[in-house]
């Protein structure tokens, strides 16, 4: 395979993103707009099928972090794994708009040795030593995994809202707790900080179990990254985006970076 | 001399037209519900389009202690998406306490805040309530400002407001 196809080939499937994804996962605060002057949100955080129960696996939280109104890090509290999913909580002493997120990196490998194809998973720091020297077939892949999710109290703010520049992210043009049915809101996905173009985006409405359809939407984000959803009825909804592509700092490795927000739709 | 006083008199008389005046009567209805609490009610004014906000009453819990009230404040959704999280209540002159069920009247004067800042235009009056473990509903009743003769207008709630009439005397 020439060096030219093989970039064709890896621009096509950046193109095509999203492949059909066995589990969701994501964080679901128990409020997503508090007024009052001694807010909390406890949130639960799973891997699941249906959306938003909790049916398959907890939420590892040893990379969650907190973004206060003021752009530093807030401790979460009272952090506790289950069976099914884990929970922490945030109190909200400042009036303005938290992140919450998972932000998850790490590197896959698969590779022969002595003619047996064995699998690695771990840190991308790890990868080097992982690895046997008599290794063939070696294939890398570095995964960049972000889940988020939005909580404020009192009036929206947007010093949280920053992108870190580095993976998959979503930068909102609508606020993302200022969102209300039958309204569009607008969003914009970036990747290491550049616009996203031609990324789909899966928008999947909470309460699966009580249905018999996804009711899913799917939206390809245009040149500069941006894509709008006009919400159909209240509720939590699920967004989500992967792209691949050659540009991971690990030699020779493809690179798979998701982007997933749950984000609240109240009613007029 | 007769005539300055009958002058006078007719000026008496006519500058009080000057001074528009909104009456507000706001019904709550009695509700045969396992528990019962009175609802936050919040009335404003805004532009036909949605731009111009005003405040004319917020009823809520004022006086539960550390001003605890306010964490159901979010639950008049609509005013709180508006206007209500831009305040830091209690706002004088705009909070009280939540009422019981009966027929409660407020009065504006066009000459007072917070009427004398209504530029002539198309409005409407929002009147939202939302009640602990019950329900939320909201009603407008458009207007015109200021009124050219005497308007009554009303409309009618269905679960946790009753009848909302406006009266507006020129």
């Amino acid at each position: 395979m020439t060096r030219y196809l093989k970039l064709a080939l890896i621009a096509a499937s950046a193109l095509l993103a999203v492949p059909a994804q066995a589990h969701r996962a994501w964080l679901l605060p128990s409020a997503t707009v508090l007024s009052g002057n001694d807010a909390w949100v406890t949130v639960d955080a799973a891997i699941s099928n249906d959306l938003f129960y909790f049916e398959h696996h907890a939420l590892q939280l040893d990379n969650l972090s907190v973004l206060g109104p003021d752009g530093k890090s807030i401790a979460p509290e009272n952090l506790s794994k289950g069976h099914y999913r884990s929970t922490f909580d945030v109190k909200l002493a400042q009036p303005g708009t938290y992140k919450l997120m998972v932000v998850n990196q790490g590197a896959f490998a698969s590779y022969k040795v002595d003619g047996q194809t064995k699998r690695w998973r771990g840190k991308a720091d790890d990868l080097a030593t992982a690895i046997p020297a008599n290794a063939t077939d070696v294939k890398v892949s570095e995964v960049q995994s972000r889940i988020e999710s939005f909580v404020t109290s009192g009036k929206p703010t947007t010093e949280t809202l920053k992108p870190t520049g580095v993976g998959l992210e979503m930068i909102p043009v609508t606020h993302p707790n200022n969102l209300v049915a039958g309204e569009k809101a607008t969003f914009r996905l970036v990747l290491d900080g550049q616009p996203a173009s031609g990324v789909a985006v899966e928008v999947v409405p909470g309460g699966i179990r009580y249905r018999d359809k996804l009711n899913d939407s799917k939206v390809t984000t245009d040149e500069s990254g941006t894509f709008s959803v006009t919400w159909p009825g209240p509720g939590f909804y699920w967004m989500s985006a992967s792209v691949r592509d050659d540009k991971s700092k690990l030699k020779d490795a493809q690179r798979r970076s998701s982007y997933a927000a749950t984000i609240e739709v109240l009613p007029q | 001399m007769r005539f300055l006083v009958s002058a006078a008199l007719t000026t008496l008389a006519v500058s009080p037209s000057l001074a528009a005046e909104a009456t507000i009567s706001i019904d709550i209805p009695q509700l045969n519900v396992a528990e019962y609490h009175k609802p936050y009610v919040a009335v404003w004014v805004e532009a036909d389009d949605g731009s111009k906000i005003t405040n004319l009453a917020v009823w809520y819990d004022v006086k539960h202690k550390d001003n605890e009230g306010t964490k159901w404040l979010k639950d008049m959704r609509q005013w709180w998406r508006r206007t209500g999280r831009e305040l830091t209540m209690p706002v004088d002159g705009l909070s009280s306490p939540t009422r019981a069920p009966g027929t409660h009247q407020i009065r504006f004067d066009s000459t007072a805040r917070p009427l004398s800042g209504l530029t002539p235009g198309k409005y409407q009056l929002v009147i939202e309530a939302a009640r602990e473990v019950g329900g939320r509903e909201l009603l407008r009743v458009p207007f015109e400002w200021p009124p050219k003769a005497p308007v009554s207008a009303e409309a009618k709630g269905e679960n946790e407001l009753g009848t909302i009439a406006l009266k507006l005397a020129p």
